[in-house]
């Protein structure tokens, strides 16, 4: 089955048409999600995009480089208190849109670099669980910081954070375009819809690249990596690095689009949801990313609509949709982790570790190997 | 071609090697035997930079690399084939040997050494596309050796080439680096399997607890009564 999906990939009387075919529906997404179910759901589409960058950027550290990272929440909260910041009466301070997204990528690098930094020689749980402290110290700060120099404001949070503008062109106001009108929310969905095909661009060269196949080998023995003339220590500084300002991008995005952040939004849970779309979806695989981030996005949202549906079965709410959710995602993550252990739509790379054809007496070494890492 | 002087490496508060003195010439085929844990291993890794010895200097190529780092020795042709292989198991064993050329930007002269490689180790070349993973113990070692030779190495040095291998695999093993040496490039071997490993060099070396107790010709050593007795099992 999958020979015949590696086949239709490469015939281009399929991938043109597919293609097309993609973009149309990406482009008419928000008027259909209107029309079909609502102005939440594109809302909701929005964040699906927004989503998608920052779990590219864990893609990067967790799924190329195969550090484990439960803290990467930090990197978004970053990008979006530097946005929140400087583009708010918080400080009087108003700057451009256009400016504070590059600033606030490269800030979270740097955060993303001085967390890699003390961490390099941890591998495995250990890391992990300094990743963990990580996250926790930035939150911890966020709501601290209010005194006795009030600088994050918090635990309230900042508020009326300016919305994001384009030069003139201001995303918080609708607009009409060749007769057809735009509401607010359909200007972010395509500006985010824009910024996520270049992070996928961004994300594709970059695993096909030299850089890509080092971070491979470290994550599949480091040791054999340095002898391969891998500066392992830059290589995965770089990952570290490149991960943060994914999530930083995304940050800024979300302070402007929501126009209000508090610590709130950055708990550890935040981490292990996004680290559930790239573990679920596929590491490493950025289609298997993407179709991760879509399913643990929408599914929370979908099972809201428990309530109703018990009410139009047996004509009342028999059990809270709110308990329901949580029951039936975990359910669900579970169902994923049997069946699909190595994500729903894995990787070449990581297919071949669950279906290595060949001598079944030669797969022993292998799972050995995997035990030991 | 390579010296160590003085040469002390601990590992984690155990002082593994306690300063030992050895040297490869250019050309040379040289052989560390010794128990387990006498600190061969330990001894190739902080030679090949990926331990940083705790005292002592290492000159090669007539520079001091002493604490350089491995990535830089690489690219200087110093390479390192790993104890236990360390071959990356989920990639296929094309992208194993593109790894070895890592640090090369001569990509003409990359694909005549894929070829060459694949001459070399026919098995290889029927299973350019299968995962390392699932080769067979000797198949994983012939990679191990064709990859560091992709990055085209002055001084190699291997780590237990003959480490759980069946002994027909051993011999071929043994043939595939003398074959090696002959083509000019300079070997440090670290074995177990002492009297193959012997019976291949020019000199060798006795390593027991961090120290290096003999050092003498290949055939010395084999003649040599504490030898036989303690190594090769007379």
């Amino acid at each position: 089955m999958t020979g015949d999906w590696e086949k239709l990939k490469r015939d281009p009387r399929f991938v043109w048409p597919a293609f097309i075919a993609l973009a149309l529906l990406l482009l008419a997404l928000p008027f259909v999600a209107d029309w079909a179910l609502g102005r939440a759901w594109v809302r909701i589409a929005a964040f699906v995009l927004l989503y998608v960058m920052l779990a590219l950027g864990l893609n990067i550290v967790v799924g190329y480089a195969g550090l484990l990272d439960l803290g990467y929440v930090a990197f978004f909260a970053v990008g979006a208190y530097f946005y929140a910041l400087l583009a708010s009466p918080h400080f009087g301070v108003h700057l451009p849109f256009w400016l504070l997204l590059p600033l606030g990528a490269a800030v979270a690098c740097v955060f993303g670099v001085l967390l890699g930094a003390p961490t390099l020689r941890l591998r495995g749980d250990y890391l992990a669980i300094v990743t963990l402290g990580f996250g926790e110290i930035i939150r911890i700060f966020l709501v601290n910081l209010n005194a006795p120099v009030n600088i994050t404001n918090g635990p309230q949070g900042v508020n009326l954070i300016d919305p994001i503008r384009l030069g003139d062109f201001s995303l918080a106001q609708a607009h009409a375009f060749l007769g057809i009108s735009f509401p607010t929310v359909y200007n972010y969905y395509y500006l985010f819809l824009a910024l996520t095909l270049f992070v996928i661009f961004v994300s594709m060269r970059l695993e096909h690249s030299r850089i890509g196949r080092a971070w491979v080998a470290i994550r599949e023995d480091e040791v054999a990596a340095a002898a391969m003339g891998i500066n392992t220590r830059n290589v995965k500084l770089l990952a570290f690095a490149m991960g943060a300002s994914f999530g930083g991008v995304s940050g800024g995005l979300f302070a402007g689009f929501q126009g209000f952040v508090s610590p709130e939004s950055f708990t550890i849970i935040e981490s292990i949801m996004i680290l559930c779309m790239v573990v679920l979806g596929g590491m490493g695989h950025i289609p298997g990313v993407i179709l991760g981030v879509v399913l643990l996005v929408i599914l929370p949202e979908a099972l809201r609509y428990l309530g109703p549906l018990q009410q139009w079965l047996i004509g009342r709410v028999l059990a809270d949709p709110a308990d329901l959710r949580l029951l039936v995602f975990g359910l669900a993550l579970i169902l994923v982790m049997l069946l699909r252990p190595s994500g729903m739509w894995p990787s070449q790379v990581r297919r071949r570790e669950l279906s290595a054809t060949g001598n079944p007496a030669r797969n022993g070494p292998t799972s050995v190997r995997d035990a030991g890492e | 071609m390579l010296e160590a002087r003085g040469l002390k490496v601990s590992y984690g508060g155990i002082n593994a090697v306690k300063g030992i003195d050895l040297e490869v010439g250019r050309g040379e085929l040289v052989t560390l035997i010794g128990c387990n844990g006498a600190g061969k291993s330990t001894t190739l890794k902080a030679l090949a930079g990926l331990l940083r010895p705790a005292a002592g200097r290492i000159h090669y190529n007539g520079s001091d690399i002493t604490a350089r780092p491995a990535f830089e020795l690489v690219r200087r042709g110093l390479a390192l084939v790993p104890e236990g292989r360390g071959v990356f198991g989920r990639l296929t064993v094309e992208e194993n040997l593109a790894m070895g050329a890592y640090s090369r930007r001569d990509r003409a002269r990359v694909d005549a050494d894929f070829e060459r490689v694949y001459e070399r180790f026919p098995r290889l070349a029927e299973r350019r596309r299968q995962p390392a993973g699932t080769l067979s113990g000797g198949e994983q070692q012939m990679l191990a050796i064709g990859r560091a030779l992709m990055s085209r190495p002055q001084l190699l040095l291997l780590d237990e080439p003959s480490m759980g291998l069946a002994p027909l695999m051993v011999q071929k093993i043994f043939e595939t680096i003398r074959a090696i040496a002959q083509e000019g490039v300079t070997l440090l071997l670290v074995e177990q399997n002492a009297r193959l490993a012997l019976e291949a060099s020019h000199r060798g070396y006795v390593m027991d607890s961090g120290v290096i107790t003999l050092a003498d010709s290949a055939p010395r050593l084999l003649g040599n009564p504490q030898v036989r007795q303690a190594y090769l099992g007379e």
